[in-house]
């Protein structure tokens, strides 16, 4: 029975020794030789996911203006940042739109441009106090005249997702992008086999504390993401079978790569933004071994109506991720194309950067201080005429 | 050898019309049919891909058909991808009914503007904003 610590492998990275493989390499060893083998050889998995993740920001602190101001209202680039914090901190959200450009411009492109050190318009407004007398301020600023710029993601690297289609006669222009009407696609956005909590479906390695790839910089995860649903159906394997645990993500803007990180916009849905985030699993026992030699076959989801505007939509079945990696699934007898939304080949790229990192010795494995909730479910907001309270 | 993509709008009177059929045997042109819109009592539209051993083939087949009352407007139209700027996220792939947008077996975007038949679905589908349809 192999049992490694933390320590234990991090000794054997300054060393140069790990041995460390991507998911996807993984997975071929784990059925040739088996979990108990694999933990012997194998200390580290990395994995990595680029998709859509509209619970993403960041907090910017833009530094004293004379004379000084107490913000209360911020634009960048006339997009809205949340100034409801101390004089001249603020908080960028992606999915806030611009009040002059609408949808094709928003918070998370606000954010790459600061992460490409293009100039970005500040606005700010106050109400004036004897100790914050001015009342409006504009100037440029960059990620460089910034003191600090971080993100700080409140629901990240969502383990696992639906996949989406549409029965309706309408074209729908969703978050899982544009489905079109009568069943005639499927999206889908999960990096499957390769995505970071289906390798720690429990999350025994994974919590509060664990260093990451974020963007293309070094972050940390700062607590479980908000909606975090481990108590959501799962597979024997352990692996969900639909949308379930999720990670709050907070990293350094100033460091990250526009490579790792872009802005995007969903057709009348409005701006988020795609978030390169990479996991490093470390393979503490034969356990685990077995965890991240799961495979595209044996994680599933289910494929919900979009039509249905409903908090619980009608399922059309289960599908996994290889048949929806084929290019179509089987919808009543029909066969309906399929289409990723997030990317693969930049996930890829992201968890054979990680590789790299801890190859070279320049990214150690962090023990979580504290695990992540492993039984929790999601409350529903009920609309009520009056309040209740909840003991 | 020329080809051209051309856009037919005809009236209802004249869905009958076997057009493809006289454009193949009265011209000798090669048609592709690249999309196709006919509904009752309503505009139809037709996207052609006319191909032929000689342009003046071409122009007869095309006069032809303006002779009988179809409206011939030239595709000039392309769609333009910054592939640079690419993510390959894929979701662009999912409107693309004629799979001129397509997922490589490396999970990279690739496009055939052989295939593309303008129909524009791409251009909103696309987060990044990336693909431009152009004249």
């Amino acid at each position: 029975m192999v049992q490694k610590t933390f320590a234990e492998i991090n000794e054997k990275i300054k060393a140069g020794k790990a041995v460390v493989l991507t998911a996807e390499e993984v997975i071929p060893l784990v059925e040739e030789k088996g979990p108990e083998k694999v933990a012997e050889e194998v200390d580290v998995v990395t994995t990595g996911t680029f998709g859509p993740m509209c619970s993403s920001g960041a907090f910017l602190n833009f530094g004293h203006a004379d004379p000084p101001i107490r913000m209360s209202k911020v634009w960048l680039n006339d997009v809205p940042a949340y100034g409801g914090l101390a004089a001249v901190d603020a908080y960028i959200g992606a999915t806030e739109l611009s009040e002059t450009k609408g949808m094709a411009y928003g918070g998370a492109h606000v954010i790459e441009d600061l992460i490409a050190g293009k100039p970005v318009l500040l606005r700010a407004s106050s109400y004036g106090t004897d100790c914050y007398p001015n009342r409006a301020i504009e100037t440029y600023i960059t990620k460089d005249s910034l003191n600090q710029a971080y993100l700080f993601n409140p629901r990240n690297a969502y383990q696992n997702y639906a996949a989406a289609v549409n029965s309706g006669n309408r074209t729908l222009y969703t978050y899982m992008g544009t489905l079109l009407p009568r069943f005639g696609n499927v999206t889908y956005s999960s990096a499957g086999e390769l995505s970071p909590l289906i390798n720690d479906p429990c999350f025994r390695t994974v919590g509060v504390g664990t260093r990451i790839f974020l963007g293309g910089a070094q972050g940390y995860v700062a607590w479980e993401g908000t909606q975090h649903n481990p108590s959501a159906p799962r597979g024997p394997n352990g692996v969900p079978l639909g949308a379930a645990g999720t990670l709050a993500l907070i990293g350094d803007l100033k460091k990250m790569d526009t490579a790792f990180i872009r802005a995007a916009r969903f057709h009348n849905y409005g701006t988020t933004l795609f978030v390169g985030v990479g996991i490093p699993i470390p393979i503490l026992d034969a356990e685990m071994a077995r965890f991240v030699g799961v495979k595209n076959e044996d994680i599933y989801t289910s494929i919900f109506d979009y039509s249905v505007p409903k908090r619980s939509r009608p399922t059309y079945g289960q599908v996994n991720y290889a048949q929806l990696r084929q290019g179509y699934v089987q919808i009543n007898g029909k066969e309906v194309p399929t289409a990723p939304l997030s990317s693969l080949k930049k996930a890829r790229e992201i968890a054979a950067a990680l590789k790299a990192w801890i190859q070279q010795g320049e990214f150690l494995l962090q023990e979580p201080v504290q695990l992540l909730p492993r039984e929790q479910t999601q409350k529903p907001l009920e609309i009520r005429t009056e309040g209740v309270t909840v003991r | 050898m020329s080809k051209r993509r051309v856009v037919l709008t005809f009236p209802p009177s004249l869905v009958e019309l076997p057009i493809t059929y006289r454009l193949v045997k009265d011209f000798d042109l090669k048609i592709n049919i690249m999309r196709a819109h006919i509904s009752p009592k309503e505009e139809g539209k037709l996207v052609l891909e006319v191909e032929d051993g000689s342009t003046e083939q071409v122009e007869a087949g095309l006069r032809f058909l303006e002779e009988q009352g179809i409206r011939v407007t030239r595709l000039s139209k392309e769609i333009k991808w910054d592939q640079e700027s690419c993510v390959h996220c894929g979701a662009c792939t999912a409107v693309c009914l004629s799979q001129a947008l397509y997922m490589s077996p490396d999970w990279e975007l690739d496009f055939d503007p052989n295939k593309c038949i303008v129909c524009e679905l791409c251009v909103t589908a696309c987060p990044l904003q990336i693909l431009e349809a152009t004249f």
